[in-house]
């Protein structure tokens, strides 16, 4: 899962490339995004993602002009293009319906954008073909989009995109239309076709999986704000809310209060968690993620140690579900992963009573909240 | 865990020193073309249509340019013989769409849901009548059940001049639209329902009733909507056969053209319009309810050969079929025989139209010109418009008000919209004044005429379009003008040719839109039927309308022909 690439930084000493600041859409009385405020830096892969709704289309829309934001700004390059109608930004964007020319050629599609600039007919062509071999089309010029397959379209489309050589690369949605398969390898592709030209992209995506594996760094929305943004690794491991905990990956929330500095009450059980600076008698949600509750060796969690009835066992591959009751903590439901090979060896089967662990440095500790009930 | 407190106090935000200000967003190039088309345009509809009907309404309201109120409605209610045509322009048109609707419907549903055969044959012959002027069904009528009729006597004495013949006109006029929106209906059956329908043992009395009669509900409503407009509105048909029977259309003419009473004319045309509008304001809804029934995953219907039941449907739309192609061939068999039904020696003599007195062969000229200039410059004024109001951004209020104005056409008959051109460019003061009695006022007026139907063609094929290629052009830096001419224009040119052709033979047919504006030098071949039918000249009136509908035909071959080859060279890319 938290495969991703490495955490860079290339922002560091910087100006950034792309600057949005306090940026907010209203249309009639619904608020589309609120006081949006970010930065992208040249030559990085940054992923909009949130549930439908949440505003990362709208966002993206205003970075391109599209749909012009109601107050704020947008900065690329140096240059206030708040106001500016598309045409007159520098961009390329690909949509999640392709939007190719349907009576036009693969080649004629490409080539769009570079009519009317004073390029030769020769040099036009040379162009479309070096744009068709980076994308892995250079047989496929002449034929019509009705002719290729969903993916290769995709590839087109951006192979269009690219041919003016923007500076900023928009991708909304770019592969939801595809079939799983063809889905993972376009990351792949779209990816190394990014690091290669070195182009700053913004992608919008509502697949979490996408923006785990592709961005340099992720923009949670969610209701027209931004609940966080960071590497995936930080998204994944350090949620900053517990709507990203919940929205990324699977994630087990209990409720409880604190009642001494660094120990919150769940039920009848207390748990040591790491939670300075949060007074003593407020009540709290504790988040922990399946893969982070230990069960072979409850003890090296730190103290927080509870019992749990196993319920269901649910074979995903290549791990197992394991649902427990924690009788002693409200009757808290928590899913557990656990590696299929470790399964058998402890021999897990329902009804068993385990004993199982809540690593202290896992447990992350929010407000209450409304997402898990 | 720094972010800790952040995280408790909810997600992190810029601390905003008060809300960043309003932006104002720059209109680019791209923009000010089509603001600048939508008001070109919109200019056009407004000087075409919105202010003449507006200038109409005044006048019905004055008498030798004094505002006298509603004095000419009163004096129009308390005179018995004007005040007697609306109810015989309501009656005629309550008969006609009781009549017509229903065979319509039965002509349709054999068309959908029976295996007979002859299809085609069947569908081509019911869509005849639209080749041709509402005139023509009456002389027809009267060669078949007139004085010296063929088979009078199957009206067991009565007239045939009157309502009955008015009826008769309008049933063969009206029946290829009905039929045309109930086959729409009918064919967007989802034979899912149907399947579900047997499994659960219905009979087919009950299928009928609870799951054909409901999905095409609103095509009815629409249907009976269409007809009962049309019968109203229509000037043709009681002119040549409504002998003494007058209505609200005729009135209009004879008030004008009779007795130069201008006002009376605008009051009586007032009166005209009201159920006009009120219809198509009915059938706008019931059109919108009937696109929401539509379903993606629908399972076309397709009928099983059942003996009785296709032949029953086969003799019911012969029947229908023999009515209407009768009534052309009489006229044809009239217009190439000396004397019907007493000399039947063949003669071209009736062709001889210069002889005659009237506009003669010059006024087909002027027709097939007319027709010309109204396809070409109609459908790229249409189909412009239709793109500004479709794909233009920003500029609310201005699309909207050109969407209505679009759409005002439908609802007005031809004969106010004619008389409102006199009220308004008949006006010394008027600039344009010169255009009255020209060819261009007549194109002016056919294109704002039939400017909806033309326009909903554009806007449904628009629609069709991935609205993200305006944005891909712009990106790319591209003009607008660049994807509307190189990817739009293309990609919608099989609804262009529809609009084209249905612009071309309307323009061949109108007889109420025109019949106030043409001049010495402008008559039109639907006119000089009036004229010739008006002087007693039936076989030549026939003549020249059978001229009208072989020019339609041969319009209606050349665009199959066009759209077949259009269809072959572009098949690479459309999609299946």
């Amino acid at each position: 899962m938290v495969s991703g690439p490495a955490v860079t930084s290339p922002r560091e000493g910087r100006a950034p490339y792309l600057r949005i600041e306090q940026l907010s859409k209203q249309f009639g009385a619904f608020i589309a995004l609120r006081d949006i405020s970010l930065e992208v830096f040249e030559g990085e892969f940054v992923c909009f993602l949130g549930p439908s709704g949440c505003g990362k289309t709208t966002l993206l829309r205003a970075i391109a002009g599209l749909d012009i934001q109601t107050r704020g700004r947008v900065v690329q390059a140096g240059r206030d293009v708040s106001a500016l109608p598309p045409g007159r930004r520098d961009f390329g964007i690909v949509f999640q319906s392709y939007a190719l020319f349907p009576n036009l050629t693969v080649a004629r599609n490409v080539a769009y954008g570079l009519e009317n600039r004073r390029m030769g007919k020769a040099e036009t062509a040379r162009r479309v073909q070096e744009l068709l071999a980076l994308v892995g089309l250079p047989e496929q010029g002449p034929k019509y989009p009705a002719q290729l397959s969903g993916g290769q379209q995709q590839r087109v489309a951006l192979a269009r995109a690219l041919a003016t050589s923007p500076k900023l690369l928009l991708l909304d949605e770019p592969l939801s239309a595809l079939d799983a398969k063809v889905r993972v390898y376009l990351r792949h592709e779209i990816r190394e076709l990014q690091r290669r030209l070195g182009v700053t992209t913004i992608m919008v995506t509502h697949d979490q999986e996408e923006a785990l594996t592709m961005a340099d760094r992720i923009v949670v929305m969610n209701q027209g704000v931004i609940e966080q943004v960071g590497s995936p690794l930080d998204i994944y491991r350090q949620p900053a809310s517990a709507f990203v905990a919940e929205f990324i990956g699977t994630m087990n929330f209990l409720s409880g209060r604190m009642v001494a500095a660094g120990a919150a009450q769940v039920g009848e059980v207390e748990l040591a968690v790491e939670a300075e600076g949060v007074p003593v008698g407020r009540d709290v949600t504790l988040a922990i993620r399946p893969e982070d509750i230990s069960v072979d060796r409850p003890a090296a969690a730190g103290g927080n140690v509870l019992e749990a009835t196993v319920d269901t066992v649910s074979f995903l591959g290549a791990f197992y579900r394991v649902d427990v009751v924690c009788d002693r903590a409200d009757k808290a439901r928590l899913h557990v992963d656990i590696a299929a090979e470790r399964v058998h060896h402890l021999g897990l089967a329902v009804g068993q009573r385990r004993t199982i662990g809540l690593p202290t440095e896992h447990v992350r500790v929010y407000p209450p909240s409304r997402v898990h009930g | 865990m720094a972010e800790l407190g952040a995280a408790l106090g909810g997600p992190a935000r810029a601390a905003a020193a008060g809300p960043a200000p309003l932006v104002k967003p720059q209109v680019g190039r791209d923009e000010w073309i089509l603001r600048l088309g939508l008001v070109v345009i919109g200019g056009y509809l407004l000087i075409a249509l919105a202010l003449p009907l507006m200038v109409m309404l005044s006048k019905s309201f004055q008498r030798r340019e004094e505002f006298v109120g509603l004095a000419n409605y009163v004096q129009y209610f308390s005179t018995p013989s004007l005040f007697a045509s609306i109810q015989n322009s309501f009656s005629v048109a309550i008969v006609s769409t009781l009549i017509t609707v229903p065979l319509a419907f039965l002509y349709a549903y054999a068309l959908t849901r029976s295996a007979m055969p002859g299809k085609g044959l069947f569908k081509t012959i019911a869509l005849i009548p639209i080749l041709m002027p509402s005139l023509l069904p009456g002389i027809g009528l009267v060669y078949l059940f007139g004085n010296q009729g063929l088979i009078k006597g199957l009206l067991f004495g009565h007239k045939i001049y009157g309502p009955i013949g008015i009826v008769m006109a309008e049933v063969f006029f009206t029946f290829p639209h009905a039929m045309l929106i109930l086959l729409t209906a009918l064919s967007l059956a989802d034979a899912r329902l149907y399947e579900a329908a047997v499994s659960l043992r219905a009979k087919p009395a009950r299928i009928f009733r609870t799951v054909t009669l409901p999905g095409v509900r609103y095509g009815l409503i629409s249907a009976t909507f269409v007809v009962f407009t049309m019968v109203i509105t229509d000037f043709g048909a009681p002119k040549v056969i409504g002998g003494q029977y007058n209505v609200l259309a005729t009135d209009v003419y004879k008030q004008v053209i009779g007795q130069q009473n201008f006002e009376m004319g605008a009051t009586v045309s007032v009166l005209l319009l009201l159920p006009a509008v009120l219809a198509f304001l009915v059938d706008q809804v019931a059109q919108r309810r009937q696109v929401a029934l539509l379903s993606a995953r629908a399972v076309p219907l397709v009928p099983a050969p059942a003996r009785r039941f296709d032949l029953i449907m086969l003799a019911c739309c012969s029947a229908i079929g023999v009515y209407l192609v009768a009534i052309v061939a009489v006229s044809q068999f009239a217009a190439v025989v000396k004397f019907f039904p007493y000399n039947l020696a063949l003669t071209l003599s009736h062709y001889d139209f210069d002889r005659l007195g009237v506009g003669g062969w010059k006024s087909y000229g002027n027709s097939i010109h007319l027709a010309l200039y109204t396809a070409v410059i109609g459908t790229g004024v249409v189909f412009v418009g239709a793109y500004l109001v479709e794909k233009g951004r920003g500029f609310r209020l201005g699309r909207q008000v050109f969407q209505f104005l679009a759409m005002v056409p439908l609802a007005v008959p031809g004969m106010v919209l004619g008389l409102a051109y006199i009220f308004f460019f008949n006006d010394p003061r008027n600039p344009l004044s010169g255009l009255y009695r020209t060819m261009p006022i007549l194109v002016i007026n056919t294109i704002a005429h039939f400017y909806t139907v033309g326009h909903l063609t554009g806007i449904t094929a628009l629609k069709q379009m991935d609205p993200e290629f305006e944005t891909v052009s712009a990106s790319l830096r591209q003009p607008v003008y660049k994807v509307f001419g190189r990817v739009t224009v293309p990609v919608c040119l099989p609804a262009i040719l529809d609009t084209a052709i249905y612009m071309f033979v309307n323009a061949m047919t109108t007889v109420s839109g025109v019949v106030f504006l043409w001049g010495p030098n402008t008559e039109l071949a639907s006119i000089t039927v009036l004229d010739l039918d008006d002087a007693g000249q039936t076989a030549s009136a026939a003549a020249m309308a059978m001229m009208i509908i072989y020019t339609n035909l041969g319009a209606r071959v050349l665009h199959i022909a066009l759209a077949r080859w259009l269809e072959r060279r572009t098949q690479a890319w459309r999609r299946r």
